[in-house]
């Protein structure tokens, strides 16, 4: 028991070092681009969401949603030992198949359409997933580059689709607006806002959030408590063990990576399907940062599901952090190098675990302490 | 008495268990000094403790009587104090020469200097009769020069104090007998040897003295020379072990296993590995399949197996062909397979030995229902296979198998392989790195196996193993199968003679 509890220790320290160390980091790019400003430059950064008062917690939970669904996909992928470098395509290719299905299959009832669509996003993201798949399972070749080069497709494509379906807004480089699919509120609009005068300013959170937690929670369950979960770790840690125990390896990687798909491409749900005031999918040739910060993410909650939850919300929390940076005359590139070191920095964790545990030993050798679990001997 | 290292009262505690306790070993110089104990008595802990991996909680290690203080593996280089460790610690995509200096090169100018490198390793294997070629690359080498290239490595950190431990237990016999000649050079030479076995033979043929673990404390240590192997073995378990296995005449039945024509590829080989190869295992027989190490047995298990793809011939279990039947299928329709290597294959040493229980079964209903797994189940099936087959670990059905014994874990793969009652069971060497206790609990299950009616196909290369447990021996020969000769009407010698290839007998 006291193992699993300093286990559980070190994996929670090692993730908060990290982000200490990331803070510091961007002190440091602070200190360099307005000494002045910088100190309280980083308490906005720490106050991160809650410079907005009930709105800015609000914003939080809403940019948190795609990340904790990308992270979710990385985190998962890892669990089963491939690197899905592949979410940002998955999130577009999902977030174009339910933004088009929102707007054109109108003759369903508003409850059920955001529901459809969302399935709809959720089917396309997997079945983008499951091209690097396929390619690893019955050609062995390498996912990340398989995951690289469906992302270019899947960006350049889902542009040419826009440009070249009903659901295009040419005077704005944009898909239209679907007010009609967007993601309900379920009163999440009540609890986060911020008073303007007489007028409620409310947060742009939505039931996404509520959905990404759920899915999380399911994600936790599945790789400990099932069937498949056991056959995807086995296949993670010892892929000859797994062979051995019957287990098919082609089926598990196709899977796999069909699931992480799945859970980008619903993440590009939640972030597309929203009211005509919320976001839209932009014509441009950028792969999604959401996308890609899934990784930081997954990194940063050690992969599993339910600590993906708080690492999604923590770097939506510092993003918000940095965007309130824009009073203190911080040029925006200046925001974006800061957030993005702490993001990264911070993932940096899982390296910062491995340290602790070589300082932990080296205390062990003192006679400090008698610990089995850092010294195993690979 | 001057004694080069001294390891007094040493105390080791690790979560649930304590490894060592109380233990003291002295080692003179110029000794080869035996450790015996069961799986899980604390061997390879202490052995740890004197190179530094693990800290004592208690006790003191002292160096021609100055205490000292070791805190890691280049810490005990410093010390003249080097190890070979029971699951080897080589870079496989370098060469010999690069591995054997790695960590103290010499450089100058930031250039590596490797020509007095070579120069003295060289002098080194031809000086301790160890030849190797220093250019070749770790992964073309077999185990036993593997196991030469770590021997180079401490003699060429000048090493004083040598740890061995289970060096034997990958070899061959015939490695194994050069392994024994190269140690007694060493300690010829004045160097210290500790070496850790579970074959009573080794340590009479090459050990001055003896120290015997068990469940962590120190029973004692003996002068080899006068004391008998039945007294050693009953030190190290604590009652009377029968060496011989008693087992009543088989009553073959039906064929269980049938391979006809069976055929392997090499991949860069012109010659295939498996060449031809047909033979039958009945209902209730053991068939042993002897060899030198490296003329076909693996390739054969792996191919009925299901984990290497076959170029001909066809594979019966019973009445239905497994030929191109899928790993799972075959697991399914009971074919168990003690592999060869137990860390690729046998185990998923991340989990908990629980779960490595029932790793070819934890899809049948007994241990998932819709898709979730039954952990109750799967706990209460565990506890009881560690009770059944006396695996020791810290934490029980919850220990993270990486943190097992050697022996323990092969236990835990043995326990579960023979459990699942299988109609066929294929056991690639089962008791590598047993200690005699557990090779006998072994051998009674495979033969209480075989009189329950099932087919037992026994790779050894341990030719006592071969004989004891056998009801029919065929031996392997460059892929072929070149004898098929009852247990009973052969000798040791006759079988040398077939494994080596200067016989063959008209087979099937
Ligand atoms: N790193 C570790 N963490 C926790 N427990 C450990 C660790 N290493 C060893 N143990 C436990 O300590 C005990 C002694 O293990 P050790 O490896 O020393 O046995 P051994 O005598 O070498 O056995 P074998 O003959 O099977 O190799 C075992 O019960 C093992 O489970
Ligand atoms: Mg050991």
């Amino acid at each position: 028991m006291n193992r699993i509890k300093r286990f559980l220790a070190a994996n929670a320290t090692s993730s908060l070092i990290a982000i200490v160390v990331g803070l510091l980091f961007g002190l440091c790019i602070l200190l360099l681009s307005n000494p002045a400003q910088a100190l309280r430059g980083l308490g906005i950064i720490v106050s991160g969401g809650f410079n907005g008062g009930g709105k800015g917690i609000g914003q939080v939970l809403y940019y948190a949603t795609p990340l904790i669904m990308t992270g979710l996909s990385v985190g998962f992928a890892f669990k089963t030992g491939l690197f899905n470098i592949g979410a940002p395509g998955q999130l577009m290719v999902g977030a174009f198949a339910a933004v088009y299905a929102g707007a054109n299959l109108t003759f369903l009832p508003g409850w059920l359409l955001w529901f459809v669509a969302l399935l709809i996003g959720m089917l396309a993201g997997g079945l983008w997933g499951a091209i690097p798949g396929l390619f690893k399972a019955r050609l062995n070749v390498n996912e990340v580059i398989a995951c690289i080069m469906c992302n270019y497709i899947g960006m350049y494509g889902v542009n040419y689709l826009i440009k070249n379906t009903n659901v295009y807004d040419s005077l704005k480089y944009q898909t239209i607006n679907i007010g009609q699919a967007a993601i309900p509120k379920w009163g999440l609009d009540k609890v986060f806002y911020s008073m303007k005068g007489n007028f409620v300013d409310s947060a742009s959170v939505n039931g996404g959030i509520l959905i990404a937690i759920v899915l999380a929670v399911l994600m936790h369950f599945v790789l400990n408590k099932t069937k498949f979960g056991y056959e995807f770790k086995a296949c993670g840690y010892n892929r000859n063990a797994s062979r051995y125990a019957g287990i098919n390896e082609g089926r598990s990687i196709l899977l796999s990576m069909v699931i992480a798909g799945m859970l980008a491409g619903i993440g590009g749900g939640l972030m597309y399907l929203s009211p005509a005031s919320g976001l839209h999918i932009r014509v441009e040739e950028i792969l999604s940062p959401q996308g890609f910060n899934g990784i930081p993410v997954a990194l940063l909650g050690l992969s599993s599901p339910i600590g993906v939850i708080f690492s999604g919300i923590f770097i939506a929390y510092i993003s918000q952090g940095g965007y309130y940076l824009q009073r203190l005359n911080y040029m925006p590139e200046v925001i974006d190098i800061i957030i993005a070191a702490i993001i990264y920095f911070s993932a940096f964790s899982l390296l910062v675990r491995n340290v602790i545990a070589a300082v932990v030993k080296r205390r062990d050798i003192k006679r400090e302490t008698a610990n089995g679990r850092e010294e195993e001997t690979p | 008495m001057d004694y080069v290292i001294e390891m007094l009262h040493i105390t080791k505690d690790f979560p649930g268990i304590r490894a060592n306790d109380d233990v003291t070993l002295t080692l003179k110089r110029g000794e080869i000094h035996a450790l015996l104990g069961e799986n899980g008595a604390g061997k390879s802990t202490l052995m740890s403790v004197l190179f530094g991996m693990y800290a004592a909680d208690k006790g003191v290690i002292k160096k021609n009587g100055q205490v000292i203080s070791i805190h890691s593996p280049s810490g005990a280089n410093s010390l003249g104090i080097g190890m070979v460790h029971q699951h080897f610690k080589l870079v496989h995509n370098f060469t010999v020469l690069e591995n054997i200096v790695l960590g103290v090169e010499t450089v100058s100018r930031g250039m590596l200097r490797m020509d007095e490198a070579r120069a003295k390793v060289i002098e080194l294997s031809k000086r301790y009769g160890m030849m190797v070629d220093p250019d070749a690359f770790i992964s073309d080498i077999t185990v036993g020069m593997q196991q030469r290239v770590e021997i180079l490595k401490m003699l060429y950190r000048d090493n004083e104090i040598l740890i061995f431990d289970e060096p034997t237990a990958v070899l061959t016999p015939q490695e194994i007998t050069e392994l024994m000649h190269i140690m007694k050079g060493l300690a010829a030479e004045g160097k210290s040897l500790l070496f850790i076995t579970h074959k009573l033979n080794e340590i009479k043929e090459v050990a001055d003295r003896c120290t015997v673990l068990r469940k962590g404390r120190c029973i004692g240590t003996v002068d080899v020379a006068d004391t008998s192997k039945e007294a050693m073995s009953e030190m190290m378990v604590g009652r009377k072990v029968d060496f011989a296995v008693e087992k009543g005449p088989a009553k073959p039945g039906k064929a269980a296993l049938l391979v006809q024509n069976l055929r392997v590829k090499g991949r860069n080989h012109s010659k295939p590995l498996v060449n031809n190869v047909s033979f039958t295992v009945r209902k209730g027989e053991i068939v042993c399949v002897a060899g030198v190490d490296g003329n076909g047995q693996s390739e054969l298990v792996y191919a009925l197996t299901g984990l290497m793809p076959i170029d001909g011939g066809r594979i019966f279990m019973g009445d239905s062909e497994i030929t191109n039947a899928s790993i799972r299928q075959r697991n399914d329709a009971g074919l168990s397979h003690i592999p060869e290597d137990r860390h690729k294959h046998g185990l998923v040493l991340e989990y908990m030995l629980a779960e490595n229980l029932i790793l070819k079964s934890y899809h049948k209903p007994a241990f998932q229902r819709h898709g979730l797994l039954r952990f109750d189940e799967m706990y209460k099936y565990a506890d009881m296979l560690i009770e059944a087959f006396d695996i020791r670990s810290g934490q029980g059905s919850r220990t993270i198998t990486a943190s097992m014994s050697g022996g323990n874990q092969q236990k835990a793969i043995v326990a579960r392989e023979i459990n699942q009652r299988p109609e066929v069971l294929i056991a690639m060497q089962p008791t590598r790195g047993l200690d005699i206790g557990a090779i006998e609990y072994i051998h009674k299950q495979l033969i209480a196996a075989r009189d329950d009616g099932k087919a037992v196909l026994l790779v050894s290369l341990e030719l006592d193993e071969v004989m004891n447990v056998s009801d029919r021996i065929l031996v392997m020969y460059e892929g072929e199968i070149v004898a098929d000769v009852p247990a009973k009407e052969t000798t040791v010698q006759e079988l040398g003679l077939y494994m080596t290839g200067s016989r063959r007998s008209e087979v099937v």
